[in-house]
């Protein structure tokens, strides 16, 4: 029975993957077939019935090991001895983690703008023109691949070969530099605009979640505001600024929120672009180095709680603002 | 909480629709030729040649790097070390331009790559992970909804509360676990940890689907003597089919493109597409021929199942996003 779990190869693999769903849909069936008597089986039980895997699953898998990873991040590397917050000081004030705190901070700061800027006026741009549907479509695929094939797509543009005679630049930006008489960039090592390079992938893939909801938003705006903003004589880049922008505030708000709590914890494009060398290491990518490589257990633990910290006010935020436009409303 | 319904798909269709009820009530046609006229404003505005210039900008911006990955994956090796991938479209007019498919060859079967290998993990990996979270959560949700227990609303609260935690804080006691059971590295703790990730998004959608539904259905189905068993197949499911395959598309692009949880539970036996690339990239880094072929190779399905479901991506992610 090793091929259960080791399963090597292509007919055990999926005879493995058959066994799986099968034994699930036989324990689910199950469950159901015994609480299937509408008047005999109190209601409690088939509540659980119903909700008990799901809540039985996170509060497992989820909520448990949270609580163990907190419980962790007061610990020393091995997990034997409470170091109290020794964990949280060191990555607050340690010089090593203040490149990695910055860098974090760039990006979620720089990601949601320029992905949503972008997004919105591109919306803007080609809302109900001929060609809005191929139009959208062209942003919208990178969301469809992963961010490993975004970071190699990107990878190869920022491709950089030594300026010598002879020597042709095989990366698409680095020949734009030379057709213009610049010299060629190591645009991944030098520090620091290595980082904006990287947040330049995040944004090509975020514009295409931006500008979906926002497009959205925009054709949902009454058309008798528009028309009663035309009629006073506004067009242009002052529809744009007194009538769409605060009509999809709450849209706004969401987008904005969403990519911050995503690129927060985006760790996959600085993982294969630079593996976190040149300076350009963020809490997520730190944090699988501590925990995997580094085998510091406290550290990693302490890293995961402030990614997770990190998120809350952002979430508040976004609640608040919700709040707010439905009291308008 | 309400869902946000599809965006028209253009003015062109609408037009259509509206020469397809001509003599329809007059209000209709009134709206209509409203929105006509906006279109009509709007594209005056568009007419402004920096407008234009600035949407086909972006638009080619965001199209160039993908195109400059798939010809280079057809490019020789030779060919792709000498010269930029842009000079192919000088070498097709005068015939220099050569295109091979020995970089696929060498990247799905070349003993460094072997990625048909974890082609099939991928697969393996995304079809469970994909089948088992969506029908715990459907149930879970029709729970939430539709049967009355005592706490409803407080636990519906904490699994909605759930979608905010980072999977970091996870990790590391799972994968503890699965080694004191001596699991670890299987397909099974894949399959199990990818569920449990994408229960509390997938409760919360199908919840909100579920929720829409009239109430009056139901509470039929109940008064004719159907139990929730009943209720949940013959009523609610198969309504519920395009809320199943928008959050199934979301849940099947997330694991087939995810890095952290199959890198973290999966040994080399069983790593997804996504963690043999990025370790191609990081250990050949320079081999372009093979790593531009790998790459376009683990996009291919995502890319075919996205074009061909968007409507009902889209949907979803309104749905998950818009909360007004």
């Amino acid at each position: 029975m090793d091929w259960l779990t080791s399963a090597s190869s292509v007919g055990e693999k999926f005879a493995l993957m058959f066994l799986a769903i099968a034994l699930f849909v036989v324990v689910m069936g199950a469950i159901l077939f015994l609480v299937d008597r509408p008047s005999r089986v109190p209601r409690w039980v088939v509540a659980a019935a119903f909700a008990g895997p799901a809540l039985l699953l996170l509060a497992w898998g989820l909520v448990r090991p949270a609580v163990l990873t907190l419980w962790n991040s007061f610990f020393d590397k091995r997990g034997n001895e409470f170091i109290g917050v020794d964990n949280y000081t060191r990555v607050l004030t340690g010089g090593q983690f203040q490149s990695v705190l910055t860098n974090t901070a760039i990006w979620v700061i720089l990601v949601p703008i320029a992905s949503t800027l972008i997004g919105l006026v591109y919306a803007v741009l080609v809302d109900r023109t001929r060609f809005e549907k191929l139009a959208k479509a062209l942003v919208f695929i990178p969301m469809a691949i992963s961010m490993v094939g975004a970071s190699i797509i990107w990878k190869f543009v920022y491709e950089f070969k030594p300026d010598q005679p002879g020597v042709k630049q095989t990366g698409l930006l680095n020949q734009v530099l030379v057709w213009v008489g610049l010299e060629p960039q190591q645009f991944l090592i030098n520090s620091p605009w290595n980082t904006v390079f990287l947040i330049v992938v995040m944004v090509w893939i975020q514009t295409g979640f931006a500008m979906t909801v926002l497009s959205a938003a925009i054709k949902a705006i009454p058309d008798d505001i528009v028309e009663a903003a035309r009629l006073d004589g506004l067009g242009g880049m002052r529809m744009f600024r007194y009538i769409t922008v605060p009509s999809i505030r709450p849209a706004l708000v969401v987008v904005l929120t969403t990519i911050a709590i995503g690129t927060l914890k985006v760790f996959d494009i600085v993982r294969t672009m630079t593996g976190g060398q040149f300076d350009t290491q963020v809490i997520a990518n730190e944090f699988y180095t501590q925990a995997f490589r580094q085998n510091n257990q406290g550290l990693s633990a302490a890293l995961a709680v402030i990614l997770f910290i990190l998120v809350i006010p952002i979430v508040v935020y976004n609640v608040r603002q919700l709040r707010k436009s439905e009291e308008i409303r | 909480m309400t869902t946000t319904p599809l965006p028209p798909t253009g003015p062109f269709a609408e037009a259509f629709e509206e020469t397809a009820d001509a003599g329809g009530e007059p209000g209709r046609q009134r709206r209509l030729s409203r929105l006509e006229r906006r279109a009509i404003a709007t594209k005056g505005r568009l007419s402004s040649p920096w407008a234009s210039f600035a949407a086909i900008l972006i638009a080619i911006l965001w199209t160039i790097p993908s195109i400059g990955l798939l010809v280079t994956s057809f490019r020789p090796e030779l060919d792709i070390r000498r010269s930029g991938w842009w000079t192919v479209f000088g070498g097709l007019f005068n015939g220099e331009a050569e295109f091979t498919l020995d970089n696929y060859d060498q990247a799905l079967f070349g003993s460094g790559a072997n990625l048909a290998t974890y082609f099939v993990n991928s697969f393996v990996i995304t079809i469970p992970a994909v089948i088992i979270p969506i029908t715990i959560a459907l149930l879970a949700a029709y729970a939430f909804a539709w049967i009355d227990f005592k706490g409803r609303n407080l636990l519906f609260v904490a699994v909605f509360a759930l979608q905010i935690v980072p999977l970091q804080v996870a990790l590391v006691p799972l994968l503890r676990d699965y080694v004191s059971a001596g699991v670890a590295g299987s397909f099974w703790t894949v399959w199990l940890s990818h569920s449990i990730f994408g229960l509390p998004l997938a409760i919360f959608l199908l919840h909100n689907f579920m929720k829409d539904i009239p109430a009056s259905l139901v509470e039929a189905a109940r008064v004719d003597g159907a139990g929730h068993v009943k209720i949940f197949f013959r009523v609610l499911l198969p309504l519920l089919v395009p809320a199943i395959a928008a959050f199934g598309i979301f849940q099947f692009l997330w694991v087939w493109n995810d890095l952290l949880v199959g890198l973290t539970f999966a040994s080399p036996n069983s790593r997804p597409l996504t963690v043999a690339v990025a370790e191609m990239a990081g250990s050949r880094g320079g081999d372009w021929h093979v790593l531009t072929a790998g790459a376009f190779i683990s996009m291919v399905v995502p890319l075919i199942v996205f074009i061909s479901l968007q409507r009902y991506f889209v949907r979803g992610l309104l749905a998950g996003s818009v909360k007004g």
